[in-house]
């Protein structure tokens, strides 16, 4: 008793400075949120016209596609793997619909098409989760192979061109608004209704990372393969449903992708996985496996998307903005690794 | 060592070196042997091949060791060299010593780098994919914002042009740099302790640690190495196309990673040859030759790229001891 009366007055003595800290080590995403919040403040400060109603809706507009990609990747991380293959499948099922709906039944409806989209992601994925498994290489090296499969697949036997004229339903899906918002000056700002998609996805994710059986099974296997397969835990079935997961998101976020933009680049999308990772890194999940949450996700997703639209607010060059976001990668990073064990 | 015969994978890439000679002989002609050709080939090869020893080398220190960041520093030690020398020493007037200090400071700029990504992953504990990623990130973002995102023509400095693409004895310049340092690579892996330690922390990292290996210094130092390697790359690189970019080569990343796998490095560490990356390298680059000849497009060779990462890999995971050497 006196020892433990002991240490919880050696606990007191310490500077408040110093639990503060710790406290912000054991909790990430706190982290992530105190820098969305002072970003803003500042932004905020130095910009008054970060805060208007068309900017925030344009911000709130521009995390959905990231956010499903981040999405994805935060279930794969959670497993102890790490997939940079998304973009490509995303691109391929958004230019192979887009142009299959175009030509051959023009009047399917939005969600008929997003079936099949997440369907086709999942079949890509669902190759990407065997690979990975068979091959018992690092994911990374795996789904670096598919990524550049899947993409000069793309390029070289489907087609280069931009496809301008898309469906009407996802056309229409873009437009859809969820609220309006008339400015001062009579402009009109949209928050559109696609961004709810990413609320559905996000409290999906939610769901089976805290209350299925299969997002217990993935945080064990992401803390420690070994022993989760000596508990029972099936690996070749994880492998597969974390990748055929991402590979479902990636297909839905191609065709928002399309739908918001109103064009399908076969050249789009690639490029951006560092960014994902780098968002679902800062939201808190760790590299190695075994842990990261939804909301820290989006928080992640949140600062990313704020560090790519604010930097010209304040006066930034937008030069600089890959080497910030590779300071914050890095930062975020060596803050988690010290990160006492619990 | 038994004998020269005794190691598979060495035997597996000369056959497919061979193989692919033998392939462009059919499909290309005579063209393909031409000496010019085998020129321009090597001259090629050591951009990559540095690049990818530096992934060799990653690898074999285990810890999920990897470099993604060395193109972008390769890029970086470019770019950065030049915005510094030029306002300093002129072009026109000493090119010979404009060259040497160019290809000096370059150096100083991977030397730098690769201490960052040593220091990152052996210090501050950062995993090497989230370290590399992380300078990836930061290294392509400041040649972007050195440069605005535009690329820069060197124009013709003679020294640096001989340097890159003039034969000396039949081989470029570059070719023979890269076989020197590829020679000293080697010798350091096989023959001096570093390597020695280097090796065993790959393949075991808890008895190097019990053994009193010190770790951190030898992380430091191979990531140190690596982002010479990818500097002495980024000079080739200038020497070789005359501009400096941000964005230069931008699946070699993916390239890199391929030849090392495909030489038979294992990504869990502990295990890679330096002559098996070299030979695996130079397949890789008359196979890509061939597509040129054949008129591939570029996607379709990454794509061919991708899917063979993908059959190395599965085909090191298969034991084909069992059908390819029926004694014991």
């Amino acid at each position: 008793m006196a020892n433990a009366a002991a240490t919880v007055a050696g606990m007191r003595d310490v500077p408040a400075a110093i639990r503060i800290m710790r406290w912000f080590i054991r909790h990430p995403p706190a982290v992530t949120f105190l820098l969305v919040v002072i970003l803003c403040i500042v932004v905020g400060t130095i910009n008054p016209g970060f805060w208007q109603v068309s900017n925030l809706f344009d911000m709130a507009r521009s995390t959905v596609v990231r956010g499903l990609f981040a999405l994805g990747v935060l279930v794969v991380l959670a497993s102890g793997g790490l997939d940079v293959s998304f973009t490509a499948i995303a691109a391929l099922v958004m230019y192979v619909i887009t142009m299959l709906v175009t030509n051959y039944a023009p009047d399917l409806s939005i969600w008929p098409i997003l079936g099949i989209a997440a369907a086709s992601g999942a079949i890509l994925g669902i190759c990407n989760g065997l690979l990975v498994h068979a091959l018992q290489a690092p994911s990374l090296i795996v789904t670096i192979g598919t990524q550049y499969a899947i993409r000069g697949f793309l390029l070289t036997f489907i087609g280069t061109a931009l496809f301008m004229n898309i469906p009407e339903s996802m056309d229409a899906f873009g437009k859809l608004a969820l609220l309006r918002y008339e400015g001062a000056n009579g402009a009109v700002a949209t928050l559109p209704a696609y961004f709810l998609v990413l609320v559905v996805a996000a409290s999906v994710t939610w769901y089976i990372l805290n209350r299925t059986l299969i997002g217990r099974a993935l945080y064990a296997v992401g803390g420690n393969a070994g022993i989760a397969s000596r508990l029972g835990y099936n690996l070749r079935t994880v492998h597969v449903f974390v990748f055929a997961y991402a590979g479902l998101l990636a297909g839905i976020a191609g065709i928002m992708h399309v739908s918001s933009n109103r064009l399908a680049n076969p050249f789009d999308l690639a490029g951006s996985e560092l960014d994902v990772i780098a968002a679902v890194i800062l939201g808190g999940a760790r590299i190695t496996g075994g842990s990261g949450t939804v909301l820290g996700t989006l928080l992640g997703v949140l600062l990313i998307t704020l560090v790519n639209n604010v930097l010209i607010l304040v006066g930034i060059p937008s030069t600089l903005q890959l080497a910030i976001i590779g300071l914050f990668i890095l930062a975020a990073g060596a803050m988690f690794s010290i990160r006492p064990k619990s | 060592m038994k004998s020269v015969f005794a190691d598979r994978q060495f035997n597996f890439l000369v056959a497919t070196n061979v193989l692919v000679v033998a392939l462009a002989v059919v499909f290309a002609g005579d063209t393909f042997l031409s000496l010019y050709n085998f020129q321009s080939m090597s001259a090629q090869v050591p951009e990559l091949a540095l690049l990818a020893l530096g992934v060799m080398l990653a690898m074999i220190a285990g810890n999920g060791g990897i470099d993604l960041s060395g193109i972008a520093l390769a890029n970086l030690a470019g770019v950065g060299s030049y915005l510094l020398m030029r306002d300093w020493v002129s072009v026109d007037e000493v090119p010979l010593a404009f060259s040497w200090l160019f290809a000096l400071i370059a150096l100083l700029i991977g030397l730098a780098g690769g201490m960052l990504n040593g220091a990152l992953i052996a210090f501050a504990g950062l995993t090497p994919i989230i370290a590399t990623l992380g300078t990836q990130l930061f290294f392509t973002g400041l040649a972007v914002a050195f440069t605005n995102g535009s690329a820069i023509t060197l124009g013709y400095i003679e020294p640096l042009d001989n340097f890159g693409n003039t034969p000396v004895l039949g081989l470029p310049m570059c070719f023979t740099l890269f076989v020197a340092i590829a020679v000293l690579i080697g010798v350091v892996l096989r023959y001096t302790p570093f390597g020695f330690k280097l090796y065993l922390m790959g393949s075991n990292a808890k008895a190097a640690r019990y053994a009193g290996i010190p770790q951190r210094r030898i992380l430091l130092l191979t990531y140190t190495v690596c982002g010479v390697l990818a500097s002495v790359a980024g000079i080739i690189i200038a020497a070789r196309t005359s501009s400096v970019k941000w964005d230069y080569g931008s699946s070699y990343v993916l390239i890199a990673i391929l030849i090392v796998v495909m030489a038979g490095v294992r990504p869990d560490g502990g295990y890679g040859r330096t002559v098996c990356v070299v030979l695996s390298a130079t397949a890789l680059q008359m196979l890509s030759s061939l597509f040129n000849f054949l008129d591939i497009s570029n996607f379709f060779r990454d794509c061919a790229w991708g899917l063979l990462l993908i059959v190395f890999l599965a085909t090191s995971r298969v034991d084909l001891r069992a059908f390819i050497s029926p004694r014991r």
